[in-house]
C-alpha cells in the first residue's frame, strides 16, 4: 500500500514523517509510516487504542527514538538531533499529556509560571502578567492558588493547556485531550483547542480515538492502524471514503477489516482448555 | 539442570545490565550537579525534605541509643572498676560506628524510601516526561539536588546523631548511674582522636549518604511506572541500600582502622 500522503501542493507541512519503524520489545508498533502535517491547520491522528498513538506523539516530540525513518519537525530531522538542539526545539513544542502531568508540588499558578521561570529571566511582574492572562484564556483564573490534586480532570487539562502555551510555541500536541471529559467541559475544550490555534496561529496535532469530536475541529485527519497509516484527508473527504476499513472506523462496527479480538487461539478450544504452546 | 543454569546465568547477565544502567545514570547527574550553582533554591527545597524531616527520628534515635550504651558500657567496666572510661567508650563506639550506620539505615528508611517513591510517582504520572518536553532535564532539576541534599544530610544528621547520644550518655552514665562528669567528658577528649575518629566517621556518612541517594533516585526513575512497579521500587530501596550501608561499613572500617 502506498503510504505517501501529500496535501494540496501550495500548504507547507510542518512534520514529516518518512519510513518510521518502531518496535517495543518484540511488538512492531510501526513499519514505515509516512506522514505530512499541514502548518497552520489542526490535524488529527487516529486509530484504535493501542495502535501506538501517543508512541508517535513522544516519537515527535523525540523522547523516543524510531528504529528506523525520519521525523523532520520545521526542517529538522528529531532523532539525529543533539539533546541541546532537541531541547531548544522542544522549547517550541507544546505538549498536553493525557493526565496533563502538572507538577503536584505546584500551586496552578507556579506550574503555568513553570516553564517562563524555567527558561527566561523575565521579572516576576511580567510572569504574573503572562500566566494570569494565559488562564484566563483557559477561563481558571480563579484557580491560581489551588494544587493539582484540588482539580478536576478537565481543569487539570485546560490548566495544563496554559502551561503548554505559555512559551508561545509553534506547535502543540494533544495526547486524547477528550478522554473522561463530561459534555460541557467537552464543549468548552474543542472551543479552545480552534481558538488558540486560530489566535495564536499554531499548528495543533490531536490524538484520538473520539470519532466525532475530532472530526469536528480538523482540517486534516490521519487514519492509523497496524503499523502504517490507512488514509489521511480532509473530514469530508474521509466520510466519502470508500475503503472498508475507514467505514468500519466511522461507524464504529465491531467486525470488518479490524478485528475486535486481540489475536488469540481458537475460543473453543481455549474454553476446553486445549494445551497449546 | 540446564534450566536452572540458564535462570541464574540470566539473573546475573540483568543484574549486571541493571548495575551498568545505574552507573550512566549517575553519571549523567553528577553532570547535572554544576547547574545547581545559582539555584540554590532547589537544594534548600531537598535539604529540607530530606535533611530537616528525618532530623526528628534521628535525635530520638540517637538519645536513646547513647543511653543503651551508657547503661552497657557501664555494667561492663563497672566489673574492672574502670567505669571512669566510659566517657571514652560511648564517644568511640559512636563517632567510629553507631552513629554513621544507624543515621544512614534512618535515612534511607526515612528520607530514601520517599525519595523513591516521589520520583516512581513522578514518572508514573507522566510528571518526568512533562518536564522533558518542556525542554527542563529532569537530571539536571529533580535529581542532582536530592544527590547533593543527602550528600550534605547525611554527615550533618551524623554529627547531631553523636552529639544528641553522648548526651545521652551522659544522661545515663553521670545522673543516673553515678559516674564523675569531669571524668565522663575528660576522658573523651583525651582518649578520641578528631581525625582519626571523628572524621573517619564522618567520611563513612558522606559514601553512605551518596550511595543511598544513589540507589533511591535511580529506583524510583527506573521503576515500572505502575502502582505495584512503584512499591516495589521503593522496598528495594531500602533493602539495597541497608545492604549496601552495612557492606560499605565493614570495607571503610577494615581501609581505615
Ligand atoms: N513503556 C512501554 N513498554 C512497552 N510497551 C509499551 C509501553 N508503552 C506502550 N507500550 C505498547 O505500545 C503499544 C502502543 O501504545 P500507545 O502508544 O500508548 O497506544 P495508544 O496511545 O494508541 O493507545 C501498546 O500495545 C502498548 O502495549
Ligand atoms: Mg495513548
Amino acid at each position: 500500500m502506498s503510504n505517501v500522503i501529500t496535501l494540496d501542493e501550495n500548504a507547507e507541512s510542518l512534520v514529516k514523517i518518512r519510513d518510521l519503524h518502531f518496535q517495543r520489545g518484540s511488538k512492531q508498533i510501526f513499519r514505515g509510516i509516512e506522514m505530512d502535517l499541514p502548518r497552520g491547520q489542526i490535524t488529527t491522528i487516529m486509530g484504535p487504542s493501542g495502535t501506538g498513538k501517543t508512541t508517535l506523539l513522544k516519537l515527535i516530540g523525540g523522547q523516543l527514538k524510531p528504529a528506523k525513518g525520519s521525523i523532520e519537525v520545521d526542517g529538522q530531522n528529531v532523532p539525529k538531533l543533539s539533546r541541546s538542539a532537541l531541547y531548544a526545539l522542544r522549547k517550541r513544542m507544546g505538549m498536553l499529556f493525557q493526565s496533563g502531568a502538572l507538577l503536584t508540588d505546584l500551586t496552578v499558578f507556579d506550574n503555568v509560571a513553570f516553564p517562563v521561570r524555567e527558561h527566561t529571566d523575565l521579572p516576576e511582574s511580567l510572569v504574573r502578567h503572562l500566566v494570569l492572562m494565559r488562564l484566563h484564556a483557559v477561563g481558571l483564573r480563579g484557580a491560581r492558588d489551588l494544587y493539582p490534586a484540588e482539580l478536576s480532570g478537565g481543569m487539570a487539562r485546560r490548566v495544563a493547556l496554559a502551561r503548554a502555551l505559555i512559551l508561545d510555541p509553534t506547535m502543540i500536541m494533544y495526547d486524547e485531550p477528550f478522554t473522561g471529559q463530561d459534555p460541557i467541559s467537552m464543549g468548552v475544550l474543542l472551543d479552545l483547542i480552534k481558538t488558540v490555534n486560530s489566535a495564536l496561529g499554531l499548528t495543533s496535532i490531536i490524538v484520538s480515538h473520539d470519532l466525532h469530536e475530532s472530526m469536528s475541529i480538523s482540517d486534516y485527519v490521519v487514519i492509523v492502524s497496524d503499523g502504517v497509516v490507512v488514509e489521511a484527508g480532509t473530514p469530508e473527504a474521509l466520510r466519502a471514503s470508500e475503503s472498508p476499513w475507514v467505514q468500519q472506523f466511522l461507524q464504529g462496527k465491531s467486525d470488518g477489516p479490524v478485528p475486535f479480538q486481540l489475536e488469540a487461539p481458537d475460543y473453543r478450544d481455549d474454553l476446553l482448555g486445549a494445551k497449546h504452546g | 539442570m540446564v534450566d536452572l543454569l540458564q535462570r541464574f546465568g540470566r539473573g546475573w547477565i540483568g543484574a549486571f545490565e541493571r548495575f551498568g544502567r545505574a552507573t550512566l545514570f549517575l553519571l549523567q547527574v553528577i553532570i547535572g550537579l554544576p547547574s545547581l550553582f545559582g539555584r540554590g533554591f532547589l537544594l534548600v527545597k531537598q535539604l529540607y525534605s530530606t535533611g530537616v524531616m528525618t532530623l526528628l527520628i534521628i535525635l530520638v534515635s540517637g538519645l536513646f541509643v547513647g543511653m543503651v550504651l551508657a547503661l552497657q558500657g557501664y555494667n561492663s567496666l563497672v566489673r574492672f572498676s574502670a567505669e571512669e572510661a566510659l566517657g571514652q567508650f560511648v564517644a568511640l563506639v559512636l563517632f567510629r560506628e553507631l552513629a554513621p550506620v544507624l543515621t544512614a539505615l534512618l535515612f534511607a528508611g526515612r528520607a530514601g524510601s520517599a525519595m523513591t517513591s516521589e520520583i516512581g510517582l513522578m514518572k508514573a504520572t507522566e510528571q518526568l516526561a512533562g518536564l522533558e518536553m518542556m525542554a527542563v532535564d529532569p537530571y539536571k532539576r529533580v535529581y542532582a539536588p536530592r544527590l547533593l541534599a543527602a550528600f550534605i544530610a547525611v554527615p550533618a544528621l551524623t554529627a547531631m546523631f553523636g552529639a544528641v547520644a553522648i548526651l545521652g550518655g551522659h544522661l545515663v552514665g553521670v545522673e543516673m548511674l553515678g559516674v564523675d562528669a569531669g571524668a565522663y567528658w575528660s576522658q573523651m577528649q583525651s582518649e578520641v582522636s578528631f581525625r582519626h575518629d571523628v572524621l573517619s566517621g564522618m567520611l563513612k556518612a558522606l559514601v553512605f549518604g551518596f550511595v543511598i541517594c544513589w540507589i533511591a533516585i535511580f529506583e524510583g526513575a527506573d521503576c515500572i511506572p505502575t502502582s505495584e512497579g512503584v512499591s516495589s521500587a521503593t522496598t528495594r530501596t531500602v533493602v539495597y541500600s541497608s545492604l549496601a550501608v552495612l557492606g560499605l561499613d565493614f570495607v571503610l572500617t577494615a581501609l581505615m582502622f
